[in-house]
């Protein structure tokens, strides 16, 4: 091949590109979200076979919107969905991170199984029936501490995975320097690790966020009709029949419902990226 | 073993592994065994007492064929998911992997799917794929004939079909993946590529791709693990249907349990988490050694 050829493919190619890349956008994500958007602004019976067209029967936006938000108890759903994420996030990671630090540092044979049996829950899904059998015995069923310890078991296995590999590649000399000048371990863990982990903590905690927040499954068998959740609610409401054939309050719920995540992804997508990327291929 | 030899203690106590250890015993370990010990037993919501019924369960699910329908439902998912999920992201990938302005408005529409609900992802589907939906009204709009496959009421066809949607929600996730994979080759490598006149599949197949290993493996694993835990999606629309074809894992445990048949449920759970981990057993190996080239 001759460069001149080459070098037209490849200016031809630069025209070609963004028309792909825009088309394949339009067609794969915006026609599917223009579904949602334009179904929630739409009657009862105009949603019922939601087609892409503008409303043939009236706007009925603020309508929709606030029965799916009184309906779907969008309020207790946020703080009820805020207050398992925050607390199991924060438990995963710091309990997460003093593990990997051992597990990563020193070596045995014993810590060596300790290391396998804490990473395989990666792969062993969650027994979820005799879970909530446990769960009543101990009285934390359908209770938010139980919901919290239940994420953080079965994603304490994820954490302390990545973040053992990522210590792995942190040199020892800080430690050993803090500790010839006489710092106790839990002053080395709090001021010179946990700094050093915030590549690796960043990428856990944005997987993290978002498996506990849309996770509905183990929300419906540990807390469901105890407590709100944004996608439990979603769920209860839609398969409970009060929105059959309700597509349009079933979109306008999922529109409430994905504001959050997509504000916090829109203010923070560079870090967000970074973060995600950071930890995950070294 | 420099802390011996110095007749120090070491610096990370052993303590510090206990708060995370506890909490798995308890909440991942415990139930795990409990799930062993159900499978053999006759528990159900339709009697308080429980007694031991030896292998009746496993000889049950085994008997109706649930059990080998269920767990070729599974795999094909779980396999499928981690094709699609993959070839996706790659294609993607290599698509935007310029930075210009489009294509960076590009990654981010793509990322939305990843922060939404796979429930509100399955419901939106659900919709799109109704014998009279969008769906089929565009293909009737381009073929000029009328179309209405019912895309998600086909017995054969219809668990393909929700293997793509699970791979269009995460697809976003495994691009980035890629894009952060392709970031790490540099320039000079693709220069020379470029003065020898390698063309560009070439340069894909034997420059770049090998720089993708990691993510590879991170996208893979993630891709199977994740579809073996997967309900949300297949709940929305076809809540297993029909005829039970796209009844995973999942929806399974979730239908047994709404029935009150618990030791049913348990016995499933048990035997696919035994199908899982020795197929998972395989990806730990390669994710280890990946670990040690780290």
């Amino acid at each position: 091949m001759s460069t001149t050829e080459t070098t037209a493919r490849r200016s031809r190619l630069s025209v070609i590109q963004p028309v792909v890349a825009l088309l394949l956008v339009a067609v794969v994500v915006g026609i599917p979200l223009w579904l949602v958007v334009v179904t929630s602004a739409k009657s009862q019976g105009d949603a019922l076979n939601p087609s892409l067209g503008l409303p043939t029967d009236g706007w009925h936006l603020a309508q929709n919107y606030s029965r799916a938000f009184t309906e779907g108890r969008v309020i207790q759903a946020s703080l009820g969905s805020a207050s398992i994420v925050v607390p199991a996030a924060v438990l995963v990671l710091l309990f997460g991170s003093m593990a990997a630090w051992v597990l990563a540092r020193r070596s045995s044979l014993w810590l060596s199984i300790v290391y396998a049996v804490a990473i395989s829950g990666i792969v062993i899904p969650p027994a979820v029936i005799t879970l909530v059998l446990l769960l009543r015995q101990l009285g934390l069923a359908g209770t938010l501490p139980g919901m919290v310890l239940v994420y953080v078991g079965i994603y304490l296995s994820t954490a302390i995975f990545f973040i053992t590999g990522f210590i792995r590649t942190i040199p020892h000399e800080l430690e050993e320097a803090a500790r010839v000048d006489g710092a106790g371990p839990v002053r080395i863990f709090f001021t010179i690790i946990l700094p050093l982990l915030r590549p690796v903590l960043a990428t856990a905690t944005i997987l993290i966020c978002l498996y506990i927040w849309n996770d509905v499954f183990f929300a419906f068998f540990v807390i469901g009709g105890r407590m709100d959740t944004l996608p439990l609610n979603l769920f209860q409401v839609a398969s409970a029949g009060v929105y059959l054939n309700n597509c349009n309050l079933i979109f306008a719920y999922v529109v409430l419902m994905s504001i959050p995540l997509l504000v916090v992804f829109a203010v923070a997508q560079r870090r967000i990226i970074a973060g995600i990327t950071g930890g995950a291929v070294k | 073993m420099t802390a011996k030899a110095t007749g120090r203690k070491p610096s990370q106590p052993l303590a510090f592994l206990v708060p995370a250890m506890a909490i798995m015993l308890v909440f991942f370990f415990v139930p795990s065994v409990y799930n062993l010990v159900y499978a053999f037993t006759d528990w159900s919501s339709f009697k308080s007492s429980i007694n031991y019924v030896g292998l009746r369960n496993f000889s049950n699910v085994l008997q109706n064929g649930v059990l080998l329908g269920d767990l070729k439902v599974n795999l094909i998912y779980a396999v499928a998911v981690a094709i699609f999920q993959n070839l996706f992201g790659l294609g993607l990938a290599l698509l935007l992997e310029a930075d210009t302005r489009i294509n960076r408005f590009a990654r981010t529409m793509i990322f939305i799917p990843v922060l939404m609900s796979a429930l509100a992802v399955g419901y939106i589907f659900q919709a799109l794929l109704k014998p009279a939906g969008s769906v089929n009204a565009i293909l009737s709009f381009f073929s000029g004939q009328d179309v209405s496959y019912a895309w998600l009421n086909d017995t054969s066809w219809t668990l393909l079909w929700l293997t793509l949607i699970h791979s269009w929600k995460w697809m976003g996730l495994a691009m980035l993946i890629y894009l952060a994979g392709l970031k790490t080759i540099s320039a000079e490598v693709l220069e020379a590529a470029r003065i020898d006149g390698v063309n560009r599949w070439q340069t894909f197949r034997h420059v770049k791709f090998p720089f993708l290993a990691p993510a590879v493996t991170f996208n893979v694993a993630t891709a199977l693990l994740g579809s073996m835990n997967s309900f949300d999606i297949a709940q929305a629309t076809t809540g297993g249907g029909p005829g039970q074809t796209t009844e995973i894992l999942n929806i399974f445990i979730y239908r047994t349990f709404g029935q009150g048949l618990f030791a049913q449920a348990t016995t499933m759970s048990l035997v696919l988490v035994i199908v899982i981990s020795l197929m998972a057993f395989p990806t730990i190996i390669f994710l280890r050694r990946r670990e040690r080239v780290l």
